[in-house]
C-alpha cells in the first residue's frame, strides 16, 4: 500500500537560510500523523511548501489518490487542492465579512463548473449544482457542529468556531489529505477534546489521512497514530506516541539541557 | 466651559485657514480689501455650528444618531420584502420610462443630464466588480471608459461604423486592454496595483493627447453620430430621448448582469479574493483566473459606457478622461458601498445629479458638495448601503420554517 503522502529529503532556502533540511516524511491511509517541534522548527514551512504556496529548494512531494501518484513539486497551490489536499491555517485565514455557509461554499469551488456563462443564464444545471452546494456546505457545517451559526457573519463567530469553520471549508474541497496547522491553538479543553473526537470521526467518515501541526501534547499523544518531531528544519525523531514521549533527543529539544546530566 | 473654549478655538481656526479664499479681495487696481464682516460670520457660525456638533455627540443619542433614520430602516425593511421590492422597481420603472413626457423635466437639458448619470451608473457598476467584489483597487477606470469612447469615435470617422457595430467592438476592445493591464499585474495588490493602474490610466490618456494624426489630439473627434433606429430620422429632441431609453435599458441590463455575476460561483470566488488571496488559492480558487475575469468583466462596463458617452456628445477629446474621472468612479463605488449594487447605483446618481442640481447655489455647490463628502464619511464610513447579503435556502431547513 503506497502511502497517501509521501516527501522525500524535502529542503526550503530562504536565502542563506535554511528552514526544511532534507525533511522526509510519509502519511499512510486513514492515518493521523503529527508534527510537532518548538516555535520556528519549519512547521509551518512544511505545510507551505506541501500545499505549493513555498517552492522547495529540492526534494520531492507525492501524493496518492486513488493508486495514481502526483508529484506536486511545480504544482500551484489550486491544482494541488483539486487533486484532493486540503489545509487550515495557523493564523485563521477565514473570509470574515462572508456568512459560514458562503466560506463552505467558496471551498466547494473546485469540485464545481460553473463558469460566467453559466452564471448569467442561470440555466436549470447551474441552479441545480447552486443548491447542491449550498447543501452540501450546510451538512459540513452539520458535521462540525456550527449549523447553527450557518447565516451568520464568519468574524463574529468564537475562536474554537472560528478553527472548526476552517476545517468545514478544508472538507468542502473533497479531500483525500487534511492537512491541519494548530487546530487546538487558542481552544479550551473541553474544546480541544470535542475537537478531538471530531477529528476522528471526520477520519472514519471522509476515510481522510491526516496530517496535524500542534504543541497540545495531551492531544497530539491521544491522537495520532505516528509523531514526528523536527527542529530548527531538520527531522530528530520519528514513531509511536510512546516512543517518542521517551526518546531522549525529542526531550531535550522541548526542554533543553539539563546541566548536570 | 470646555466646550465654549473647544468652539472658540474651531471659530478662531476656521477663520485663519479661510481667510485667503474668504477674507481676501483683491480690486482691479491691485489693491487687496480685508472682507472683516464676512470673515466675522463665519467665526459666529463656526462657533455655534460647533457648539451644536458637540452637543449632539455629547449627550446620550450619539449611538442613536449614527444610526439611521427609522424611517429609512423600516423602508429598507420593506424593500427586503420580495412583493415590495418587486411593486418598488416597476414603479422606478415606470418613472424612469415616463420622465421625458413630463414637464420641466422632460427638457432635453435635464434628460441629458439624467443620461449622463445613468452612463455613471455603468461606470461605477462595472469599477464595483473588480474594486468592490474582487477588492483590486483599481485607479486607471477612466482608461477603458476613453478606450471605449475613443473605439466608437475612430470607427466612425475612418470606417463609418455605425454604433450598433461600435458598441459589441468597444465591449471587445475594452476587454482585451482590460486583459492587457490584467496580465503584468496579477501579483501586485493594494497600493501597488493602485499606482500601477493610476500610470496605465495616464499612459492611455497621453496617448491620446499626443497621437494627433489619428486623434486629433486635444481637439478631440467630433461629429459622431447619434445611434440610428432602423434608419429614421430624429431631430434632436427625439434623439436625446431614444439614447435616454437606450441608457435606462443598458443599466438595467448591466445590473441584471452584475448581480447575476455577483451571486454566482465566480462571484463567490471574487469576494473570496477581496478577503483572503492565500486562504482562497488553498480553497482551490484559480487566482488567475478569477483575477483576469475580474479585470475583463469589469472594462467591458467602461467600454460599454464610453460609446454611449462618445454617441451623447458626439464629441470626445482626451480632457473627458482625467485622473479625476477615475477618483470619481471610485467614489462612488465607496459611496455606495463596496460591493453592493444598490448602493453603488446609488452612488452615482447622488455624485452627478447633486452637484448638477446644486447649480443653483452656483458658488457654494462645490463647497455643499465637499460638506456632504465629509459628513458622509464621519456617519457612513462604510458607504451608504452595507451588509447587503444574499438569502440562501437551505433544503434541510425547509421542515423547520425559516431560520435565520
Amino acid at each position: 500500500m503506497k502511502p497517501v503522502l509521501e516527501v522525500h529529503e524535502l529542503t526550503q532556502d530562504f536565502g542563506g537560510l535554511r528552514a526544511l533540511n532534507e525533511v522526509c516524511l510519509e502519511v499512510g491511509e486513514k492515518e493521523i500523523v503529527a508534527l510537532i517541534g518548538p516555535n520556528g522548527a519549519g512547521k509551518t514551512t512544511f505545510f507551505n511548501c506541501v500545499t505549493g504556496i513555498y517552492r522547495p529548494t529540492s526534494g520531492s512531494i507525492n501524493l496518492t489518490v486513488n493508486n495514481v501518484t502526483h508529484s506536486l513539486i511545480g504544482k500551484k497551490t489550486h491544482e494541488i487542492t483539486a487533486l484532493g489536499m486540503a489545509r487550515t491555517f495557523q493564523n485563521i485565514r477565514l473570509f470574515s465579512q462572508m456568512t459560514v455557509l458562503e466560506n463552505v461554499m467558496v471551498g466547494c469551488h473546485s469540485r464545481t463548473r460553473a463558469g460566467i456563462l453559466s452564471a448569467l443564464l442561470r440555466d436549470r444545471r447551474t441552479r441545480r449544482e447552486e443548491q447542491e452546494t449550498v447543501d452540501k456546505s450546510y451538512e459540513l457545517l452539520k458535521t462540525v457542529g456550527l449549523e447553527r451559526q450557518w447565516d451568520e457573519t464568519a468574524c463574529n463567530l468564537p475562536y474554537g468556531d472560528q478553527r472548526r469553520l476552517e476545517i468545514a471549508r478544508a472538507l468542502a474541497t473533497e479531500p483525500h489529505m487534511l492537512l491541519l496547522d494548530e487546530p487546538a491553538a487558542g481552544m479550551n479543553p473541553n474544546e480541544t477534546r470535542d475537537l478531538r473526537e471530531l477529528i476522528k470521526r471526520l477520519r472514519d467518515r471522509y476515510d481522510l489521512s491526516v496530517l496535524l501541526i500542534e504543541h497540545d501534547m495531551s492531544m497530539v499523544m491521544s491522537l495520532s497514530d505516528r509523531i514526528y518531531v523536527m527542529e530548527y528544519g531538520s527531522p530528530i525523531a520519528s514513531g509511536t506516541p510512546a516512543e517518542i514521549r521517551s526518546n531522549p533527543d525529542v526531550i531535550k529539544a522541548y526542554l533543553g539541557e539539563s546541566r548536570d546530566a | 466651559m470646555k466646550r465654549i473654549v473647544h468652539a472658540l478655538v474651531a471659530a478662531v481656526w476656521f477663520m485663519v485657514l479661510c481667510s485667503p479664499i474668504m477674507g481676501l479681495q483683491i480690486q482691479p487696481d491691485k489693491s487687496v480689501v480685508f472682507l472683516w464682516k464676512r470673515l466675522a460670520a463665519l467665526g459666529v457660525g463656526i462657533f455655534f455650528a460647533s457648539l451644536l456638533w458637540q452637543w449632539y455627540f455629547s449627550s446620550q443619542r450619539a449611538s442613536v444618531s449614527l444610526r439611521m433614520p427609522a424611517a429609512v430602516t423600516s423602508a429598507i425593511g420593506l424593500f427586503k420584502q420580495k412583493k415590495t421590492r418587486r411593486a418598488g422597481l416597476g414603479i422606478l420603472l415606470v418613472f424612469m420610462l415616463l420622465i421625458p413626457f413630463l414637464p420641466v423635466i422632460g427638457s432635453i437639458y435635464q434628460i441629458s443630464i439624467l443620461i449622463s448619470a445613468l452612463i455613471y451608473v455603468m461606470l461605477a457598476l462595472g469599477l464595483n466588480i473588480v474594486v468592490g467584489l474582487a477588492g483590486q483597487l483599481v485607479l486607471g477606470y477612466a482608461a477603458f471608459y476613453a478606450i471605449g469612447a475613443y473605439t466608437y469615435a475612430l470607427l466612425t470617422t475612418y470606417f463609418g461604423f455605425g454604433f450598433w457595430i461600435c458598441l459589441p467592438i468597444g465591449g471587445v476592445m475594452t476587454i482585451l486592454f482590460g486583459l492587457a493591464l490584467g496580465f503584468p499585474v496579477l501579483r501586485l495588490r493594494g497600493d501597488y496595483l493602485a499606482i500601477v493602474t493610476l500610470g496605465f490610466g495616464e499612459i492611455v490618456r497621453l496617448m491620446l493627447l499626443n497621437w494627433v494624426s489619428i486623434t486629433g489630439g486635444s481637439h478631440g473627434i467630433s461629429n459622431i453620430p447619434k445611434p440610428g433606429l432602423f434608419g429614421i430620422d430624429m431631430d434632436i429632441q427625439q434623439a436625446t430621448v431614444y439614447l435616454y431609453y437606450l441608457c435606462v435599458a443598458a443599466v438595467i441590463v448591466a445590473i441584471v448582469i452584475i448581480s447575476r455575476l455577483k451571486n454566482s460561483r465566480v462571484g463567490l470566488a471574487l469576494q473570496a479574493l477581496r478577503e483572503d488571496e492565500i486562504a482562497s488559492e488553498a480553497m482551490g480558487i484559480n487566482l488567475t483566473r478569477v483575477k483576469l475575469a475580474a479585470f475583463a468583466l469589469s472594462s467591458a462596463w467602461a467600454g460599454f459606457a464610453g460609446v454611449f458617452f462618445a454617441a451623447k456628445t458626439s464629441f470626445v477629446n482626451p480632457a473627458s478622461f482625467t485622473f479625476m474621472e477615475s477618483a470619481m468612479m471610485l467614489s462612488m463605488v465607496v459611496l455606495g458601498g463596496m460591493g453592493s449594487i444598490t448602493g453603488v447605483t446609488l452612488g452615482a446618481l447622488i455624485l452627478i445629479l447633486v452637484p448638477e442640481y446644486l447649480r443653483a447655489f452656483a458658488d457654494y455647490r462645490m463647497l455643499l458638495f465637499g460638506l456632504v463628502m465629509v459628513l458622509m464619511m464621519i456617519f457612513r464610513p462604510q458607504g451608504l448601503i452595507t451588509g447587503e447579503r444574499r438569502k440562501y435556502h437551505v433544503t434541510a431547513l425547509d421542515g423547520k420554517g425559516e431560520a435565520a
